[in-house]
């Protein structure tokens, strides 16, 4: 028999064109990093509820995840955790404005590492030269930076933080550097510090400048619309709100 | 003060040379020591030190930040004499250095491999120490071999991404490449910027590798 150099390769090519990357029956949900552990709990709930659908997560920097979308990423549900970020994809058209509705609340709080004995006890004291490095997300693309940015300006230290700013490419990355004594403070959602209660400490509270608020709505190019609005009313029934209130999350007005 | 092109390049350049100094030195000192060990060993440090040609970038990251972190082995004992690694330009000389470290290595050994023996032990009888065989002998005439491969480590250290981002971060003005200023650029949505930067890179890139072309021993001129 003829020896087809080509066959193994043309094999391989026609079984991955072939494989689809999601059944008829996927939700594919693109949400804030923070909203991790939560949207997991709360897609087990919604999939207990709809046996034939299958949720999907993309989890991120919010800003991200509005990027994704804007280039065309097959995607059903946006969540985000600030108001910004869903602006702008609502500015770009690629959300369902009337679809938009707010779903859980956050704070702000300062972590340290667990075990470090020079500890910021105040947020005044983030400033202070023996805090040499302080995370927080890159307000570019982050909401927890946005936030952080807005309270320490606020505070009026964001000056002296920002010199010694480390920017994270989302809160969970704030998160892990802190937890691996990177760094010496970090600026996190009250629901990212409790992820990790053997590896941070919170020492303070951050009042914010604005209401943390999530935002959730559907993707206006949804194929699966149907569910993508039963998953947003999901979220916001009392048995979704009673999951994200497990995790954490305070609850909109 | 922190230009979005120039502050990002002229740290990729740097960043770059030094790490393809270092991967020079080390490569060298590894690509000879390797040229004098028995053949099976040899094979096995080489396959160990070209590692990181294969291995993902954000393998290297962690093993860096879990050797070089401030709670790591080595990191730690710097960390007690006040050096730190992490999220410094340092570190990303460090995450540069071992991805580039292979290609001067690999370029190296065939380089040294390909200096016929006589020459070595001709220079020998003559009664030179090894150290000037090798300056005078062994390494002029491995040179564009190994000038090749230095040019390539430095394009590969300015084009390294993911062990920067995990050990260095991506701090404008101190440890921010332009790998990891066009990533930032792309996730905050700035286009334009990324756009710029996109474009500088790939030019740096085509004169590195242009230069690189130059200086490679070519067949048709040595036979």
């Amino acid at each position: 028999m003829a020896v087809r150099p080509w066959r193994l390769p043309a094999t391989v090519l026609l079984i991955f064109m072939g494989a689809r990357p999601v059944a008829a029956a996927d939700l594919t949900v693109s949400a804030a990093a923070s909203l991790t552990q939560a949207f997991k709990a709360v897609a087990a709930a919604f999939e207990r509820q709809r046996p034939a659908t299958r949720v999907r997560f993309n989890f991120g920097a919010s800003d991200v995840m509005v990027q994704q979308i804007i280039m065309g990423a097959p995607v059903d549900v946006l969540a985000s955790a600030d108001q910004a970020a869903m602006d702008r994809a609502v500015e770009a058209g690629v959300v369902d404005r009337a679809s938009r509705v707010d779903f859980a609340t956050n704070q702000l709080v300062v972590i340290v590492p667990s075990g470090q004995a020079n500890v910021p006890h105040s947020v005044a004291q983030l400033a202070a030269a023996t805090v040499r490095r302080v995370t927080y997300g890159n307000p570019a693309s982050v909401p927890v930076g946005r936030y952080t940015q807005a309270a320490l300006q606020q505070a009026g230290v964001w000056a002296a933080v920002n010199a010694k700013g480390i920017a994270a490419q989302n809160v969970r990355q704030a998160l892990a550097y802190v937890a691996r004594g990177e760094v010496d403070a970090g600026i996190v959602f009250a629901t990212d510090a409790a992820i990790m209660p053997d590896a941070v400490r919170v020492v303070a509270e951050l009042p914010s400048a604005l209401p943390i608020t999530y935002p959730i709505a559907r993707v206006t190019h949804s194929r699966a619309s149907a569910d993508a609005d039963a998953f947003v009313a999901f979220v916001r029934s009392p048995q979704g709100q009673r999951v994200l209130v497990e995790h954490g999350f305070g609850l909109p007005l | 003060m922190t230009d979005p092109i120039w502050t990002p390049l002229l740290l990729s350049l740097k960043v770059a040379s030094c790490a393809a100094l270092l991967a020079t030195v080390f490569g060298l000192a590894c690509a000879y020591g390797l040229s004098r060990m028995p053949g099976r060993g040899a094979d096995l440090v080489d396959a160990i030190l070209s590692l990181p040609l294969v291995l993902p970038p954000t393998v290297i990251g962690y093993y860096l930040l879990v050797v070089f972190g401030r709670r790591g082995a080595v990191g730690s004992w710097l960390a007690d004499r006040g050096m730190t690694l992490v999220f410094t330009w340092q570190g990303a000389v460090l995450a540069a250095t071992v991805v580039a470290l292979p290609l001067v290595l690999r370029s190296a050994r065939t380089a040294f491999m390909g200096v016929d023996p006589e020459l070595e032990r001709a220079g020998r009888a003559l009664g030179v120490t090894e150290t000037v065989v090798f300056f005078r002998i062994t390494l002029p005439l491995a040179w564009p071999g190994i000038l090749a491969g230095i040019l390539l480590a430095f394009a590969r250290a300015l084009g390294e991404f993911g062990a920067t981002l995990m050990l260095a971060g991506s701090l404008p003005g101190k440890t921010q490449t332009l790998s990891t200023a066009i990533y930032e650029a792309v996730q905050a949505g700035d286009d334009h910027t990324a756009g710029i930067l996109v474009v500088t890179t790939s030019a740096v890139c085509i004169v590195t590798l242009v230069l690189a072309g130059r200086l490679a021993p070519s067949r048709r001129r040595t036979d």
